[in-house]
């Protein structure tokens, strides 16, 4: 369990970073946090022959909310940070985000682990993948070419895999609106595990306390993170948000999904576990 | 003795509170004969191992660092089972920063052979190569051993070797090694079978079974686990000139069996062989036998003339190591119609991996289970079967409690069973089969010692009772929340000493203990123990029995442990043997070092030695208070003004005792209560409450039995929910991390209060009974039964582990169709 040779490079911002993965192309890797690519390293199941520490560039760990509502941040903030974050920085419209930070793992973890490490790593049943797919966030990478910004429907494409170029960085992920009557749960055997299931809901209530729709996302049941518009649509059929409606969208969003079945969970504990994490995140969510 | 358990004091069973500490009273060191009070005794002191372990000031295997030193890995076979064709090492020795990889071939070293002296056809012996030759039989197996400057290169290096398998069919499973035909891991081995006794069989046992009113049965499988010790194996080999000695630095519970079979091995003198353990972080069994890279290792510092480390890395830990816990029981209980066990039968195989462990054998789990299955209770009939099986698996070593995590869970689920059949309360049932009388000499042909079996189960049940957690259960059976209770009754025997032993017919058998009291010219204190702690706090606890003995300060008296060089033998720690025999070897030595101190005295008073008693750290002169002579004052004439002695007493202050027990042992006991809640939709088990009632004697520390208990049950819980390792069809391991080997956090364990009872006895020195292993063998029978009467309304029993999230959710979605648990009412009526 030691890793394999390597040679160690320090960038100091943002174009350094992506030059030197220009340069030095498919055997460099970002490093961060570490947090996963260092085991997999340490199993050398990872062998790249280049590391380049973005850990040290200046004004990649922000985090604030915009006068227009979206919160920004940055692809260096450690979950430690976003969970300890103050309410002027993070506010109630984004307390989801704040919330999920207790799923990750356990207090050595968040404290190095970074956001954009854990989006751009994209296992399936991350927090912050599956909030960046609840909260329609955009995430922004910056290559040689420039910078460009990706929806999150758009960056995870499967296992481990995502729409970043191999020269590109990502510097900060937007979450665009409040979503003040959100959260995420999940359910693993031991707490700090990867989820065996993973739920995300966020309701959109009116002032007057009616439900106007809402939206669904899972991890741990597809390669990605995954929306689950028949659960969404229950919630947005008039119905009032209570047991009932939560019920409904929860067995919507178990009968919509193929889960995988293998030694973490068949398919069909996989969708037990759905329709209880799903009706639990629309009660917090509807509490909130 | 009448088996009466005396209750040490006040204490709460419902905080776990232990009784508090003795003061040391200065004014008490009034001192009768040579039985001083004893302050220290039963005090919770605190660690005297904590400051320098909390602090990071321990000195572990790994953190040692020799001039020139070099680093261990080992190639390790890739197949389960193979014929091994070639083995080409050229590439690794070409790899930057290697400096030398060795084969079986190249080291020429002897096997590790561990024997029972029992006929061919109960005992099949098979030898355990240091590095294997032509054959492997379980993934992970060590063939080469590659040194480099660096662990880095090493790795580097192991990634060189090529290896030439012929594959042969992997045997992984129970049903395919018994099975006609099966291929064969060991050639002399027909049938897979390494160990098959039938130790019991009451005649007209299957009169018994056919008549009786009451027959139960279970069925269960346990999973294979690992001892996990949280620092894993390791050590550091170094010739020394000097001495023209091996140094081998080593984290063992035993460190002289490692020095015999190392030198065995080596083909050296023992004398040339040192073996010296530091630090210890853990090591549950899986390092009370001794390991083929240790050996290995300390071949190559002999061969390059280098100081030579291995630290074993957590993937080896968990798929190279030694394993434990596979078993399949098939048990029958016969009970009449008031309740009482008329018989009891059982088959039961131990899948014991690829070799027999050194010193104990593959025989180490159905032995075990077999002379002791009947256990607290009263059963008149038995009949046994117990086999070890041979698989490509890493193989089996001891983990703390050694089957009787299983048997005991076998036989509560009996006891549980029994009860629903005969509608009975499950705690009353046990209450009628509890064995009350003692000495009580059971079909096993066990004598049991005075224990508190029936008081413990009494007061464990009381504590649930009392904090209505009865109620409670109703209440959420109502709301349609599934809570369950269950207990588990047990003892453990500990202290085996060589005559129990010898009748598992090892060729090498453990027992006694040797212990050397050597007190310098200032009056300090040095006890030199052959027990080794690692983890038990007995540079604690052995202080304590010996400055009690001698009326010392505490901080006057420093433990020495594990150094093959200063005491001739000694068997180490496992077996919950180290307070028991370990102590009670200190307290004689210290005791012979009293009587010394007092000759001394009485010598320069010119009295009878009778006329003399110690005090608190001096000799006094009986009946004269004035006259008294210090600890140093005695010292300071034993050592330094030899010409003062008496003729016929010998320079120094020192005093070597041995101690063994010579019948079968002493019984600790406990009873655990659990409850427990499941939650639909994600299976989980959640424990709500985990009260233990335990009795281990005299508890020379009461928060160090707590300790011991709570980590235990953490193990317990650990098997009954949680860990197993697993391996694919081809005999590939397939948990090589924490993410799959399911070892539970502090999250997962509950909190667990601990109540004490204490049944003195008769035999060991201090009164204490061994108390390492008990929490690990109650917790899974408790948590089984306590998640099977929340199933009750299910239909569904669980009688395997680990019991998973997912088998508990797919059996509560009976829950549904279910009736409601008309049990409830007729079980609560009974009492």
């Amino acid at each position: 369990m030691k890793p394999a040779a390597f040679t160690y490079h320090r960038a100091r911002d943002v174009d350094g970073a992506t030059r030197l993965l220009a340069e030095l192309g498919d055997e460099a890797k970002l490093i961060a946090g570490g947090q996963s690519l260092v085991a997999m390293m340490n199993f050398r199941l990872a062998r790249p022959r280049h590391l380049i520490d973005i850990g040290g560039i200046d004004g990649l760990d922000h985090l604030r909310t915009d006068a227009g509502g979206a919160l920004r941040v940055g692809a260096l903030a450690t979950h430690h940070a976003v969970h300890t974050a103050p309410p002027d920085r993070l506010g109630p419209g984004h307390a989801v985000i704040r919330d999920a930070m207790r799923w990750i793992g356990h207090l050595p973890i968040r404290t190095r682990g970074t956001v954009g490490g854990s989006l751009a790593h994209a296992d399936a049943t991350a927090e912050w993948c599956l909030l960046a797919t609840l909260l329609d966030a955009e995430l922004t990478a910056r290559g040689p070419g420039g910078r460009r910004r990706i929806a999150a429907r758009d960056f995870f494409h499967g296992y481990y895999t995502t729409a970043l170029e191999p020269h590109e960085m990502l510097t900060e992920i937007t979450f665009p609106r409040p979503a003040p009557h959100a959260a995420l749960t999940e359910f693993a055997e031991r707490q700090g595990d990867f989820a065996t299931v993973s739920a995300a809901v966020s309701l959109d209530l009116a002032d007057d306390g009616a439900l106007r729709g809402g939206r669904v996302a899972l991890g741990g049941v597809d390669a990605l993170p995954v929306r689950v518009p028949e659960a969404e649509e229950a919630l947005g059929s008039g119905a009032p948000p209570g047991p009932e409606t939560f019920a409904r969208c929860a067995e919507a969003a178990a009968a919509a999904i193929d889960p995988p079945d293998d030694a973490n969970g068949s398919a069909h504990y996989r969708r037990t576990l759905t329709r209880t994490l799903v009706t639990r995140a629309c009660e917090e969510a509807m509490a909130r | 003795m009448n088996g009466e358990a005396r209750t040490p004091g006040p204490y709460d069973a419902t905080s776990g509170e232990a009784r508090t500490p003795a003061p040391y009273d200065a004014t008490s060191g009034e001192a009768h004969g040579s039985a001083p009070s004893r302050p220290w005794i039963g005090a919770s002191v605190g660690r005297r191992e904590d400051p320098r372990l909390l602090t990071g000031r321990g000195r572990f295997t790994d953190d040692i660092h020799l001039p020139g030193m070099l680093y261990a890995q080992f190639v390790r076979s890739t197949m389960a089972h193979a014929t091994v064709t070639a083995i080409d090492l050229d590439g690794v020795r070409q790899v930057p920063g290697v400096v030398a990889a060795f084969t079986a071939a190249d080291l020429d070293l002897g096997d590790i052979t561990a024997r029972l002296d029992r006929p061919r056809s109960e005992y099949v012996p098979t030898d355990m190569p240091v590095l294997a030759r032509d054959r492997v039989r379980y993934a992970g197996e060590p063939l080469a051993i590659v040194v480099a400057r660096d662990p880095y290169a090493a790795e580097d290096g192991l990634e060189a070797a090529k290896v030439t398998y012929e594959p042969r069919p992997p045997v992984t499973r129970e049903a395919d090694a018994l099975a006609p035909g099966a291929p064969l891991v060991h050639d002399e081995a027909p049938g897979n079978t390494l160990v098959d006794v039938s130790m019991f069989a009451t005649e007209g046992i299957d009169t018994v079974f056919a008549e009786a009113p009451c027959v139960v049965a279970v069925e269960a499988r346990t999973g294979r686990q690992n001892a996990l010790p949280l620092e894993t194996r390791g050590a550091v080999a170094s010739w020394d000139d000097r001495e023209e000695q091996l140094l081998l630095q080593t984290s063992s519970q035993t460190p002289h069996q490692v020095r015999t079979v190392t030198a065995r091995c080596l083909r050296l003198d023992e004398r040339s062989v040192r073996v010296v353990v530091p630090d210890m972080g853990g090591g549950f069994g899986q390092k009370c036998v001794v390991g083929r890279e240790e050996i290995a290792t300390a071949a190559a510092a002999l061969r390059l003339d280098r100081p030579v480390k291995w630290t074993e890395d957590r993937k080896d830990a968990l798929t190279a190591s030694f394993l434990a816990r596979e078993q399949h029981y098939e048990a029958r209980a016969a009970f009449d119609a008031d309740g009482r066990v008329l018989a009891l039968d059982a088959d039961i195989v131990c899948d014991m991996g690829a070799y027999s462990c050194f010193p104990f054998t593959a025989g180490i789990e159905p032995l075990m289970a077999s002379a002791e299955m009947p256990g607290v209770y009263k059963v008149p009939a038995y009949r046994v079967r117990a086999r070890a099986i041979t698989t490509n698996k890493a193989p089996s070593a001891p983990y703390r409690g050694v089957s009787r995590p299983q048997y005991v869970m076998v036989m509560e689920r009996l006891f549980e069973r029994a009860a629903r059949e005969l509608g009975v309360d499950a705690v009353e049932l046990r209450r009628r089969n509890l064995i009350t009388e003692f000495p009580y000499t059971g079909v096993n042909n066990i004598t049991y010692d005075p224990g508190s079996y029936r008081e413990a189960l009494d007061l464990c049940e009381r504590t649930l009772r009392d904090e209505g957690w009865y109620e409670r259960r109703a209440a959420a059976t109502a709301e349609g929340r599934h809570l369950g209770i269950g207990y588990s009754c047990f003892s453990e025997r500990t202290g085996y000493g060589s005559t129990a032993f010898a009748q598992r017919k090892m060729e090498v058998v453990p027992g006694y203990d040797i212990a050397e009291a050597r007190m310098d010219t200032s009056g300090a204190l040095v006890v030199t123990t052959g027990t080794m702690s690692h983890g038990q706090s007995h540079e604690t606890t052995m202080a304590q029995i010996a400055a009690d003995q001698l009326g010392l300060d505490l901080a006057k008296v420093r433990i020495h442990q594990g150094d093959t060089d200063r005491v001739g033998y000694g068997w180490g720690t496992f077996a919950s043997r180290s307070i028991a025999v370990g102590g009670s070897a200190v307290r004689l030595a210290a005791a012979k070092l009293g009587t010394k101190l007092r000759h001394l005295a009485a010598a320069r008073w010119g009295v009878p030695t009778e006329e003399t008693e110690l005090g608190r750290g001096l000799v006094r002169r009986r009946g004269d208070q004035a006259q008294y002579f210090t600890y140093e004052q005695l010292a300071d004439i034993a050592y330094l003004k030899a010409h003062l002695l008496p003729k016929g007493l010998e320079p120094g202050l020192s005093a070597t005792a041995t101690f063994d027990v010579f019948n079968d042992g002493t019984f600790s006991n406990a009873a655990h209560g659990v409850v427990v809640e499941l939650h639909e939709g994600t299976g989980q088990v959640e424990i709500l409450r985990y009260a233990c009632v335990e009795d281990c004697g005299v508890a020379i520390n009461p928060k160090v039995v707590e300790g011991q208990a709570r980590g235990g049950i953490a193990q317990g819980i650990a098997g009954v929910l949680f860990e197993q390792i697993t391996y694919d069809d081809q005999g590939e391991p397939s948990a090589t991390s924490f993410m799959d080997y399911k070892v539970p956090t502090a999250h997962e364990i509950p909190n667990i209060t601990v109540a004490h009872l204490e049944t003195p006895c008769a035999f060991t020195e201090t009164g204490a009974k061994g108390a390492g292993e008990g929490g690990t063998i109650g917790a899974p029978a408790a948590v089984l039964n306590a998640v099977n009467d929340a199933l009750l309304p299910t239909g569904v029993e669980l009688d395997s582990t680990p019991v998973t999230p997912e088998t508990v959710a797919r059996a509560l979605e009976r829950t549904a169709t279910a009736s409601p648990r008309p049990e409830y009412t007729r079980l609560e009526r009974t009492r």
